[in-house]
């Protein structure tokens, strides 16, 4: 049976990660697909799994009562959903909706916590390039705070 | 940068009199947004190079500079994109169709349309910025294989807040143009992407070493928008911002628009990045 | 005194001549006299409205007259008015405008300046309205009042032979005696029993005034005395500004905390900016009747030291006094030799003098200068 390695290894995430890591990985990884309108996770619930997503695009929403769906971000094509697998109480924050139709791969959230634990060089590897996404994030999120396009009273 | 000998503009003796142009039509683009488009006010018509601007007055109200949002290529018009945030613009905003507003213009320097051929384009634009980058976008479909790729990436608060939305569908549409829009957050049934501008750029496909950028939005929008075109690999030199300051002449007599050395009104409003990057870095400048 | 340049003798008693003529040539003469405690510009008539036997004392933050016997014209030194009051004057009409059905048309106005006669300008305000000039006249677009203004101006200057306690115009190469632009150049003497002007003429209507006056040549001993009394002038400088390099010290230095401690200091009077000869920096104004009929705009001095002067919408770029501070003094020492050519500063010492807190820019270059290591 082919693997999903080759396709882990194109996906930018997985840049230049060496084969052994990959294929360590590539063990918890399952394909998946999303029809527009349905939800990959919703608030509160275990995080089992993130997602590389191939195709398609998720929004990550907040429900206000009353505003209804607050929608604070999008992913897309070559980028990742989900870091609340590797906080615990390992539960979404967010609801996870897929706003088209969208292919992805799961990562299996438990099983990259073991083998992260049995192997800390894998577990460094993997840090690394979630901390980058995180420092992206966060720093479009301050920028998302100064809310720059609004006229200022 | 010089203006081209070409350039009908609408400028008096003395410089400082604004002249009178009819109203053709005016429309609401957002809830605080609106374009006019004006009549030259003689058959000569009126011509201007993507990224210049004209001062706008009211009568008896005031005047403000504006930057000039219409087609490059037609001079029967002069179009203007703004936001209702002062007493002259709410002015405008006031004014009807057959009602006059003073024109004296264009002013400024435009974006690097000459350097931009051959060259990759990204056009960077946040919120009402996009009014000034408009031209621009005008002028590179009008001749479209002279460039190399064209892609424009637009950010604005919420979805209800996007100018030129038709537009935006219609150049979506096209096969040589690659059209992201952002928001900053969405509320409803919005589909498009959510995140702010710069979200938007590691995805950008160019050859960096030959490619331009142009730049415009909030002050601090663009300098991180900047580093980011930076981080992908398009040197100092061929990032175009284009800066905001206060105005009273637009000629370089009044001494307000200073920016460092700059007077934005005459020496800008486009800078390359290069020039200006250590001056965005100061506060207050 | 150029040698070389012919040089001639004016009487002191013959100085109401130069009025008498000047008069003829259809010439309001504008110069000092003493007002309210302080020497002032406006219109004279006669030699006797000049402040006879005044002098002035200068320092930080504070100018004070003092009468003597001194029979002297010219015994002060910088005053606060500078020529910019008369070439592009604090308030100037830009165009009035009527309003006719949704339309509007501007009024046509004939403005036909006065021909003035500038008497005592000193060679650091000569330098001024050179500086004034190129920002008038030299750039992509004139300003066509102070052309106007500016070609019916004849100009007197008057070297000095006296610093003010906040002169520094030897650095800035700009005094104690008058270089190009003048159409007639003065240095008064007063030695035992004689007080004579020597006069030098630096166009056609200087010629034409020499002509005039039929004024004898100076005398060797004369010429040698009118050098004498400027290099004095230029040895007892009150202040001093080390002008080398200073451009791009301060272009270096924007993020230098020094600025926060004078902007603790400053006051945002804008009294540097409103007495500064080369400030040129102005607002507009718009009015209408009560029925909003016509419309006016108006072009008034402005000054950088304001929070409006730097408003676009939602707020101000330069928010404190530290960078308002910053905006001058690095636009007067730094960023104007880029934009122009020359220092916006000629050293007249003005700037100190009228400071209310006393905040001398000869003194903070010079702690920039030290504290800032362009090599580090």
């Amino acid at each position: 049976m082919e693997t999903l390695q080759p396709v882990l290894a194109a996906h930018p995430f997985f840049q230049n990660l060496e084969p052994e890591y990959l294929s360590l990985i590539t063990g918890c990884a399952s394909n998946v697909k999303f029809d527009a309108g349905t939800y990959l996770f919703r608030e509160g619930e275990e995080a089992h799994h993130f997602y590389l997503i191939r195709q398609g695009k998720v929004g990550l929403e907040i429900f206000i009562p009353e505003l209804g769906p607050v929608k604070v971000q999008t992913a897309g094509e070559g980028e990742l959903v989900g870091w609340s697998w590797l906080v615990p109480p390992y539960e979404w924050h967010f609801d996870g909706q897929a706003l088209e139709l969208t292919r992805a791969i799961a990562l299996d959230a438990k099983c990259l916590r073991s083998k992260c634990e049995e192997d800390h060089d894998l577990g460094y590897q993997l840090l690394k390039r979630f901390i980058s996404i995180l420092e992206q994030r966060l720093q479009a999120t301050r920028l998302q705070l100064l809310d720059l396009y609004g006229t200022r009273t | 940068m010089e203006p081209a000998p070409d350039v009908v503009a609408i400028a008096t003796v003395p410089p400082m009199n604004p002249v009178p142009c009819r109203i053709a039509r005016s429309g609401d683009e957002t809830g605080d947004t609106f374009t006019l488009e004006l009549e030259p006010p003689s058959e000569s018509g009126f011509s201007f190079r993507p990224g210049q601007f004209n001062m706008i007055y009211v009568h008896g109200v005031g005047e403000v500079p504006i930057s000039i949002s219409g087609d490059p290529h037609r001079t029967d018009s002069i179009v203007h994109t703004t936001r209702m945030v002062g007493l002259v613009t709410w002015g405008m905003k006031k004014h009807r169709r057959g009602d006059f507003l003073g024109i004296r213009g264009p002013y400024g320097t435009p974006w690097p349309m000459d350097v931009a051929e051959g060259n990759d384009v990204v056009i960077v634009a946040g919120g009402i910025g996009l009014a000034p980058l408009r031209p621009a976008i005008y002028d590179i479909l009008a001749r479209r294989d002279r460039f190399g790729k064209l892609v424009l990436l637009y950010g604005t608060r919420g979805p209800s807040d996007i100018l030129y939305v038709r537009q935006l569908e219609e150049w979506r549409a096209r096969f040589d143009f690659d059209v992201h829009v952002t928001v900053d957050r969405a509320i409803g049934p919005w589909k498009g992407n959510v995140g702010v501008v710069t979200t938007l750029i590691p995805k950008v496909r160019v050859d960096p070493e030959n490619t331009i950028a142009m730049v415009c939005g909030p002050e601090v929008m663009m300098r991180f928008v900047a580093m980011d075109l930076l981080k992908l690999g398009i040197p100092e030199e061929k990032i175009f911002v284009s800066m905001e300051r206060n105005m009273k002449c637009g000629i370089g007599l009044c001494g307000h628009c200073q920016f460092g050395p700059h007077f934005v009104c005459r020496d800008g409003p486009v800078f390359s990045y290069a020039a200006v990057r250590r001056l965005l870095g100061i506060r207050e400048i | 005194m150029s040698p070389g340049l012919a040089v001639h003798r004016l009487d002191a008693t013959d100085l109401e001549r130069l009025f008498h003529i000047l008069a003829g040539e259809g010439y309001s003469v504008i110069g000092p006299m003493v007002r309210e405690g302080t020497v002032i510009y406006d219109r004279i008539a006669s030699s006797r409205d000049l402040p006879i036997g005044w002098i002035d004392e200068q320092t930080n933050g504070s100018y004070r007259l003092v009468k003597t016997d001194s029979p002297g014209f010219f015994g002060f030194s910088s005053i606060a008015q500078s020529w910019k009051k008369f070439l592009a004057p604090p308030s100037r009409r830009l165009f009035r405008s009527q309003r006719k059905n949704g339309n509007f048309e501007i009024l046509r106005e004939e403005n036909v300046p006065e021909r003035l006669a500038f008497l005592g300008v000193r060679p650091c305000d000569l330098r001024a309205i050179a500086i004034l000039d190129t920002v008038h006249l030299n750039g992509p677009v004139v300003d066509p009042d102070y052309r106007a203004r500016r070609n019916h101006a004849l100009i007197i200057a008057v070297n000095c032979t006296k610093a003010g306690n906040t002169c520094f115009c030897v650095s800035m190469g700009s005094g104690p005696e008058a270089g190009a632009g003048f159409d007639l150049c003065l240095t008064e003497l007063l030695r035992d029993g004689d007080h004579c002007f020597l006069v030098e003429s630096g166009s056609p209507k200087g010629d034409m005034l020499v002509e005039s006056l039929a004024l004898s040549e100076a005398t060797p001993e004369d010429r040698s005395a009118g050098r004498e009394a400027v290099r004095k002038a230029a040895q007892s400088m009150g202040r001093a500004l080390q002008t080398d390099g200073l451009a791009e010290l301060l272009a270096a230095s924007l993020s230098h905390r020094r600025w926060d401690e004078i902007g603790r200091r400053c006051l945002a009077c804008a009294n540097c900016t409103m007495v500064c000869p080369t400030c040129f920096c102005t607002t507009v104004e718009d009015g209408t009747d009560l029925t909003g009929t016509i419309a006016w705009r108006t072009k008034l001095w402005d000054s950088c030291f304001t929070s409006e002067f730097s408003y676009i919408h939602g707020g101000s770029v330069r928010q404190g006094i530290t960078a308002r501070y910053r905006q001058w003094m690095t636009h007067k020492l730094s960023s104007w030799v880029e934009q122009f050519g020359t220092f916006g500063c000629v050293g007249c010492g003005r700037c100190i003098t009228w400071c209310p807190v006393g905040i001398d820019l000869t003194e903070e270059a010079a702690i920039f200068r030290e504290q800032t290591s362009l090599h580090a």
